[in-house]
């Protein structure tokens, strides 16, 4: 094992899987709270205002480009932990009960970031790389009211088709299992564990599990139902 | 009590393994887990076959020398015991039980069970010593103010016996717990803090080269500890390696600098 370099230790993998872990959850109440902009059951105008300014904007564009660079870490980091952790026991136990000292999702972190990851890519591609004229526009669907480019009518499209549906709540689910394990143990390896706050940091990431992916959730879900207009 | 054992048998460090049925009869509830597999290898020697090697050696469960992982768990099922101290009346009569050894690239096996624990010793080598006087010049202990909670947190440290079951249970094989406990057990004291982050940094080091997994915070290991080892201890040796590398001390100190 290299003794120089930003990874150079085992520590050093976990407290940049700690860092960017936690840079990402800070992304994800960004993407959240202007997502639920669409609650407001106003056609999409406060969300339409919102989607363009984080289009356009020249600092959020430039986070953009940090956020990449933040999932990339994170993604070969839990690569290289996984694979070193792995070849830590050439032969497996020929019978074991994991379940009797641990929770199945803590075990399963790589999993579901794999789960999460795919997710993305579907993800991605229906919206990111057609707002950032990547491949392709959104530019059928017209304007809105106020004559803003309308990603809340790419949305509504979308959505209307029940298998999207479907794979962008089992996507919330895998999110939601990650993050059970993964606001908690951020914490952890970063030196973060006192017995006074404990208990807070444990209540705040399993709400923050339950509330994040619920209301993502709620998206495709909300549109598809006829909810959200 | 009537029982099938299926054990690992391997006949040395680079033979090829296998889990072997031994059909086991009379055996009491009273009997520990060790004085079971006595039995067996009385039974064996008599049949005139090799005895299943296993390690062990108090037998009071303060010397961390045996090991086993019993049905799908180091030293068997329940909290807080080692192999030696978990009784037969923990089973069923008729059951089937497994008997593996650790499983860890950094514990390779000697011989069926027994496995090579000496990178635990290494790790604590590399450790090093904590500068106090141990010669003519002793002062009184009680001249250097210890708080309370620190004494008993480095106690509760200092009471890990080093048997490996955190490796074992870890689906990383990771010894995060163990060497967290012995960083823990000097950094909380203030003879030991002058060292505290040289050790943090030298012990994990050595940790690495020793081939075990990294830590990913899934608290297996404090489940089945014998010594009920805090997880706390974890968070305490990432606090000290993570000040030690953000503020190294031993480069070397700025000179011919003006502001």
């Amino acid at each position: 094992m290299a003794q120089k370099g930003l990874f150079r230790s085992s520590l050093m993998r976990q407290y940049w899987m700690a860092g960017t872990g936690l840079f990402l959850i800070m992304f994800l109440v960004v993407h959240a709270t202007i997502n639920a902009m669409i609650f407001r059951n106003d056609g999409g105008v406060v969300f339409n205002k919102w989607a363009v300014f984080m289009g356009t904007n020249f600092f959020i564009r430039a986070m953009e480009i940090v956020l990449f660079i933040g999932f990339i870490i994170h993604i070969a980091d839990g690569i290289m932990l996984k694979r070193h952790n792995v070849a830590a026991r050439p032969v497996k136990y020929a019978y074991s009960k994991p379940n009797a000292n641990s929770k199945w999702y803590s075990r399963s972190m790589a999993i579901l970031g794999i789960l999460i990851l795919l997710f993305l890519i579907v993800h991605l591609n229906d919206f990111w790389i057609k707002t950032r004229h990547i491949v392709g526009n959104i530019d059928s669907y017209g304007v809105d009211a106020q004559g803003r480019e309308n990603l809340f009518a790419r949305m509504q499209d979308v959505f209307s088709n029940p298998v999207v549906v479907v794979v962008y709540v089992l996507g919330c689910f895998a999110l939601f299992w990650h993050l059970l394990h993964g606001f908690r143990s951020a914490f952890q390896h970063l030196g973060l564990n006192n017995i006074r706050y404990n208990r807070l940091i444990s209540a705040c990431g399993v709400v923050f599990s339950i509330v994040v992916p619920t209301l993502f959730a709620a998206m495709p879900v909300g549109m598809f139902l006829g909810w959200v207009k | 009590m009537k029982l099938t054992l299926k054990i690992w048998r391997q006949a040395g460090p680079d033979a090829k393994g296998a889990m072997v049925d031994y059909p086991i009869d009379g055996i009491s509830e009273d009997m520990s887990f060790l004085e079971m597999l006595d039995v067996l290898n009385d039974q064996l020697i008599r049949e005139g076959q090799e005895p299943v090697a296993f390690d062990h050696d108090c037998r009071e469960g303060i010397c961390g020398m045996c090991s086993l992982y019993i049905n799908g768990r180091p030293h068997g099922p329940g909290r807080h015991i080692t192999t030696c101290q978990l009784h037969m009346r923990r089973f069923k009569d008729g059951e089937t039980i497994y008997v593996e050894p650790w499983r860890a690239k950094a514990f390779p096996i000697v011989k069926d069970l027994v496995v090579d624990r000496s990178a635990f010793d290494r790790i604590q080598a590399a450790g090093g010593f904590i500068s106090v006087n141990t010669g003519g010049n002793l002062v009184d202990a009680n001249s250097i103010p210890v708080p309370k909670a620190a004494a008993d947190k480095a106690f509760d440290a200092a009471t890990c016996i080093g048997c490996g079951a955190c490796v074992a249970a870890c689906p990383n094989s990771s010894a995060m717990l163990f060497v967290s406990a012995k960083v823990s057990q000097y950094a909380l004291l203030p003879q030991g803090r002058a060292e505290a982050r040289t050790r943090a940094l030298n012990m994990v080091e050595q940790m690495d080269a020793e081939g075990f997994g990294t830590c990913t915070n899934i608290g297996a290991c404090h489940i089945e500890c014998p010594k009920d080892i805090s997880l706390e201890n974890i968070a305490r040796l990432n606090r000290e390696y993570l000040a030690a590398e953000i503020c190294r001390e031993d480069e070397g100190t700025e000179k011919d600098s003006t502001y």
